[in-house]
């Protein structure tokens, strides 16, 4: 199965601003079927730029980006756009809409039938690990950051895509909601056969979760590959990165002796 | 007897279904076309900054227009519509009254359509891109209901406008519940001025509670309470339009324009009617401009005129003829517009220069020529349009005549003024009743500066071969001498019971009948 891979960048460029903001400068970076991978980079290094790159919310000046073997700029925006799940930062649910209906949203773009919708919803409710029943119909505002963001995760998979895009999806929760809903996503990715694409700036929730990690830093990338090739890597930022979840991890283990075992 | 006792409030009850039902209909066309007008285009410019901009900046300068001027800038174009429809369409002024309201409804609805979908959140609207949103998709999924609640504030502020603009559509030939206000103004009948506000208040602020269930039932996702404000406007819309639609279309129409004497012609002339058996409406307070187009247009059917008016306002001739020629030559004028010239009344209701019959006996004054030695001495008044009218300016060249000073003033206190002295001569109206209560004299134009004014009744196109409204006004026809007209002039002045149009008009009757 690891033949082509379900996307594909190749020395992708885009600018802002009329060329004085170069945001993303040539990167090429490929994800395999089945992959994690996450992209880790300071605000302003052009991660959230490339993830909008891949399903055209934004179109790229220079190189070629694939998905599903296809040149994105050879197919509708809006029928990519439908069989691509996004997660959005801190949710993006439609806040005068129900759960159900957010959830349902691009089912319901592409035609599908209500009665199909409606048991879809609940299935992915279960799948979500939020009760059906006392859920379903709330709106937006009635649920809590943790709650929002699982609703997210639904609604990204309600069509059953083969990709995910995920834009700091859990950075604006406290610590205990975040690793749950971490862990339950990443089961969730094996489950399904998904393949992920995460934004996210903290270092240690990339190692935790990712299969292979991309750093960027103003809009150039400059190392991939999983956690142990990274600290190969020769890079004085990538060292820097990682320095922080070594020092954590040592620090944790001094602190917190597990079983008296200190 | 309490004021509630006044017979002028009955009076006016009867007027509400009329009045009430126009005014409604009057509002929802100004509110739908405001809407259909201003949604799209608030639409359209939600992402293009400079038509943004400019519909805004629009939108408040011409918020800041008041009502009344709006009416008279919009007058010139509405006047212009109505002769191009009459050519298209074959039907007139009336059509277009909804119109000034209209375009006071668009304004709040630009402004609150617009800011309500820039206030969606940026990052909702890449979500509904995200999940598969085509542009339309996203505005009418996401942007416009998030939008909704603050349209619909838009809306309720626009409705009341709306309602309270569509009084000032009377003037321009629309019947609405501006009737009262433009009636009693004119005819000194402050029971009707406070029943057409009143009435137009309460209609206000029905609408707007209704709309308001409306907007906060959105708001907080309670559909019942919208669904309940929306069968209330429909109910109130029903209500008010059923009795409208109901009345006999065959009834004659009576036209009349803003002054009292007119509303007392115009319920005399429908009386004639009714008691020759055919049913009759008037259609009050119109604009002298308006008046002639809608008869020509056929939406009303008869009303009075004077001979000199139409003779300079209508076709604009300047020159100045003796009174049979001048009558002779219009008559032909008329009938190229298949308008009748059915006959004269009697009077005539012309400027005239007026003062204290003491005064002008003292200082041996009976004609303008007798004046114009004393004028550099005096001062006078007119109303706010004399000194620029033509006669003005015959006047001055046939008699040298130049005062001290010239006045402008309310035509109801340039009287009083001439009487107690604080000016010595004014330009009143020859059959104002005020000149017999005040004991003033009207001084003889003998160079006949001023043209004719003779009272004249005009009929539709329509109804030029109509016999039995021809037998019906023909008592009339040069039956109601100066005189009389001052008297009746003067009682509906009146302010009480006896002084409503149609009392008067009544008295009226029973002074000429029998002649």
């Amino acid at each position: 199965m690891q033949n082509a891979p379900l996307i594909a960048f190749a020395h992708v460029g885009k600018s802002f601003d009329g060329g004085r903001v170069r945001a993303v400068d040539d990167v090429s970076l490929e994800v395999a079927e089945g992959e994690f991978l996450a992209i880790v980079g300071g605000s302003g290094s052009g991660k959230t730029t490339l993830l909008r790159l891949a399903n055209r919310l934004i179109d790229a000046d220079e190189g070629h980006i694939t998905v599903e073997g296809e040149d994105v700029h050879a197919v509708d925006p809006v029928q990519l756009r439908r069989r691509i799940g996004y997660v959005f930062q801190s949710g993006g649910l439609f806040p005068h809409i129900s759960v159900a209906g957010n959830i349902g949203v691009t089912p319901k773009l592409q035609g599908t039938p209500g009665a199909e919708i409606a048991s879809r919803v609940d299935e992915l409710l279960d799948l979500v690990r939020l009760d059906r029943t006392l859920y379903r119909d709330r709106f937006p505002h009635e649920l809590s950051g943790g709650q929002r963001q699982r609703v997210g995760v639904a609604r990204a998979l309600a069509a059953r895509p083969r990709i995910v895009l995920m834009d700091e999806p859990f950075g604006a929760l406290d610590p205990l909601t975040r690793d749950a809903l971490g862990d339950d996503y990443r089961a969730l990715h094996g489950k399904l056969g998904l393949t992920t694409v995460m934004i996210t700036h903290d270092m240690t929730e990339a190692i935790l979760l990712a299969d292979r990690i991309a750093v960027m830093r103003a809009g150039r990338l400059l190392a991939q590959g999983t956690p142990t090739e990274l600290s190969d890597s020769g890079d004085a930022y990538v060292g820097e990165l990682l320095r922080t979840p070594r020092r954590q991890a040592e620090r944790l283990n001094v602190l917190l002796p597990r079983d008296g075992a200190a | 007897m309490s004021f509630f006792s006044d017979p002028r409030w009955s009076e006016a009850l009867a007027h509400l279904p009329d009045y009430l039902g126009n005014h409604v209909r009057v509002s929802v066309t100004a509110l739908a076309l405001g809407l259909a007008v201003s949604l799209p285009l608030a639409v359209a410019a939600r992402n293009q900054p400079v038509m943004r901009g400019a519909l805004l900046g629009l939108a408040s300068i011409v918020q800041t227009v008041p009502g009344l001027a709006l009416l008279a800038l919009f007058y010139p174009l509405l006047l212009a519509l109505a002769a191009l429809s009459l050519a298209w369409f074959g039907f007139g002024f009336s059509a277009f009254g909804f119109l000034p309201a209209a375009l006071y409804s668009m304004l709040p609805v630009l402004r609150n359509t617009i800011t309500g979908l820039q206030a969606v959140d940026p990052a909702i609207l890449e979500a509904a891109q995200g999940v598969g949103m085509t542009p339309r998709q996203s505005l009418f999924m996401v942007e416009l209901p998030l939008a909704l609640p603050v349209m619909m504030a838009g809306i309720r502020t626009a409705a009341v406008w709306v309602i309270g603009t569509a009084t000032l559509s009377t003037p321009i030939g629309q019947t609405s519940l501006g009737n009262y206000i433009f009636a009693g103004l004119q005819t000194q009948n402050w029971v009707f001025v406070l029943f057409g506000c009143l009435a137009a208040a309460v209609l206000a602020l029905a609408v707007d509670q209704l709309l308001a269930l409306i907007e906060t039932g959105i708001r907080s996702r309670r559909l019942l309470r919208a669904a309940l404000g929306g069968i209330g406007i429909a109910a109130l819309v029903a209500a008010t339009l059923v009795p409208t639609m109901a009345r006999s279309p065959s009834s004659y129409i009576v036209g009349a324009k803003t002054f009292a004497e007119q509303y007392v012609l115009s319920a005399l002339i429908a009386q004639r009617l009714r008691a020759a058996g055919l049913s009759a409406t008037s259609r009050e307070g119109l604009g002298s401009n308006v008046i002639f187009e809608a008869l020509v247009s056929n939406d009303i059917d008869v009303y009075v005129d004077y001979s000199g008016t139409l003779w300079a306002n209508q076709f604009h001739r300047s020159e100045i003829k003796p009174r049979e020629e001048l009558l002779g030559e219009l008559k032909a004028t008329l009938a190229q517009q298949n308008v009748t010239l059915l006959g004269e009344l009697g009077f005539e209701n012309a400027y005239a220069l007026v003062m204290p019959r003491k005064r002008a006996d003292a200082l041996g004054i009976h004609s303008i020529a007798d004046l114009a030695p004393h004028a550099r001495t005096m001062s006078m008044a007119a109303d706010y349009e004399f000194f620029s009218r033509p006669e003005w300016a015959s006047l001055q060249k046939a008699y040298g005549l130049s005062f001290r000073a010239q006045r402008q003033m309310q035509p109801d206190f340039m009287y009083a003024a001439v009487a107690s002295g604080e000016v010595d001569v004014i330009a009143g109206y020859t059959s104002d009743g005020l000149i017999a209560k005040y004991d003033l004299v009207v001084l003889d134009d003998s160079k006949h500066a001023i043209p004719p004014y003779d009272a004249i009744v005009l009929l539709a196109p329509k109804r030029a071969g109509d016999q039995a409204l021809r037998d019906a006004l023909q008592p009339l026809l040069g039956k109601i001498d100066i005189a009389t007209m001052r008297e009746a002039n003067l009682r509906a002045a009146g302010g009480d019971g006896a002084s409503s149009p149609d009392a008067v008009a009544r008295w009226l009757w029973e002074k000429i009948g029998k002649r």
